[in-house]
């Protein structure tokens, strides 16, 4: 089971984010779990400067940027 | 260099629309189509060296950088420059702010790249070298630069870290400076363009309707307001115009790309350089929107404070301007 954290306080980009991640997922039927960590507080813990992140097993591995479907799908594999 | 764009778009207007050189319709129309290729294409040669550079010094480089080197003063500039080549997006401004803070930055270098981020960046230069040409686009190049550093020393000197909120106090209680060097991921070009590329392209897809909604306003404009319309109200002499215009474009927002073009209309018609582009830069670089985002961070007194002081600094700007142009 693979935990997926999406990074983002809410801008545009975070939201577009969470839909190729989560798009993702339901298209391959990757067992994983997706939150959405939108308060600052937790954000700053993943130390990251700038948002969208995304978190997998709590490992950043993508920031400040969207990411296509074919990444977070090798980055998931 | 461009006048092939014009020919394209007098041929549109005049040949294959069949308009009257007379109608004001037909030179709106002729003045969107010219700044709309000549400026698309300007930004995105711009935005595509940006990318690169940006490949090379992405922000966590940056901050280590700021992190580990004792500049002796010239951290502020530097920290300016790098707001330069860093695309900003106001959403990360919270999380950068922290990044700096933990990183042991001063907070008012931390200021100067934050201040100058907005007002200098990739898609504003760009969009300046196609409306006022490269001479201006340098000044005011130059003038964003000193202006976050500037003011990023003000602030430093009134000693602002008892304004932060609470729990950013205790992260800069805990701030650590960065020791070792930054490792970055040793990527050939070869590697890096594709990512580059798409970065570019989502740019300029994401500022598209901008850009244009920004160049139709300046086209309107450009072909019903009559020539000098403005120069009754705000000519050079009125000392009042560069803070009036500065401090009513404070609370509002646009990104570069909205307000360039009509800057650029209103000095065809009249308005001074510096008075416009002080306006530019208040609506650009300070807004309600960001202001509301640093509540989380700062106290509403520091974010008065830093507001007040950039404020200031580009009412001096735009009497500078007004006055070497």
């Amino acid at each position: 089971m693979t935990t997926i954290k999406i990074l983002g306080t809410g801008c545009p980009k975070c939201k577009t984010m969470t839909t190729v991640v989560r798009d993702v997922v339901s298209e391959n039927n990757i067992e994983a779990t997706i939150e959405k960590v939108e308060d600052i507080i937790e954000i700053m813990k993943f130390d990251v400067m700038t948002t969208p992140a995304l978190v997998i097993d709590n490992v950043v591995t993508i920031k400040g940027r969207v990411p296509s479907k074919d990444e977070v799908l090798a980055l998931l594999n | 260099m461009f006048n092939w764009i014009q020919n394209i778009a007098d041929w549109f207007v005049y040949n294959l629309l069949n308009l009257n050189k007379e109608q004001h319709i037909a030179e709106a129309l002729n003045f969107f189509i010219y700044d709309t290729i000549k400026i698309l294409i300007l930004l995105f040669v711009v935005i595509f060296f940006m990318g690169i550079v940006n490949s090379y010094f992405p922000i966590d480089k940056v901050k280590n950088y700021l992190s580990r080197n004792k500049l002796f003063g010239l951290e502020y500039l530097m920290a300016s420059l790098f707001g330069v080549v860093t695309p900003f997006c106001s959403c990360s401004s919270v999380p950068l702010f922290i990044g700096f803070v933990r990183g042991g930055i001063p907070l008012g270098v931390t200021f100067a790249f934050l201040i100058t981020s907005p007002l200098v960046n990739e898609v504003a230069i760009g969009l300046f070298m196609g409306l006022f040409g490269v001479k201006t686009t340098i000044i005011y190049v130059i003038s964003g630069v000193l202006l976050g550093t500037i003011s990023g020393v003000i602030l430093q000197k009134l000693k602002l870290e008892s304004y932060l909120t609470p729990w950013v106090k205790d992260i800069l209680a805990h701030a650590q400076r960065d020791q070792d060097v930054f490792q970055a991921e040793k990527q050939t070009f070869k590697q890096r363009l594709p990512i580059i590329w798409a970065e570019v392209l989502k740019i300029i897809k994401g500022i598209i309707p901008y850009v244009l909604v920004g160049i139709a306003i300046g086209g309107l404009m450009h072909g019903y307001i009559p020539e000098g319309f403005f120069e009754k109200y705000m000519d050079k002499d009125n000392l009042f115009a560069v803070p009036i215009a500065t401090i009513l474009a404070v609370p509002m927002y646009s990104n570069a790309s909205g307000i360039l073009p009509v800057v650029q209309v209103l000095v065809a018609k009249g308005i001074p350089l510096g008075t416009a582009i002080a306006f530019m830069m208040g609506v650009v670089g300070l807004s309600l929107p960001e202001a509301m985002l640093l509540k989380k961070v700062m106290t509403l007194k520091l974010i008065a404070i830093f507001f007040g002081v950039v404020t200031l600094c580009i009412i001096i700007s735009g009497y500078v301007f007004n006055l070497i142009l």
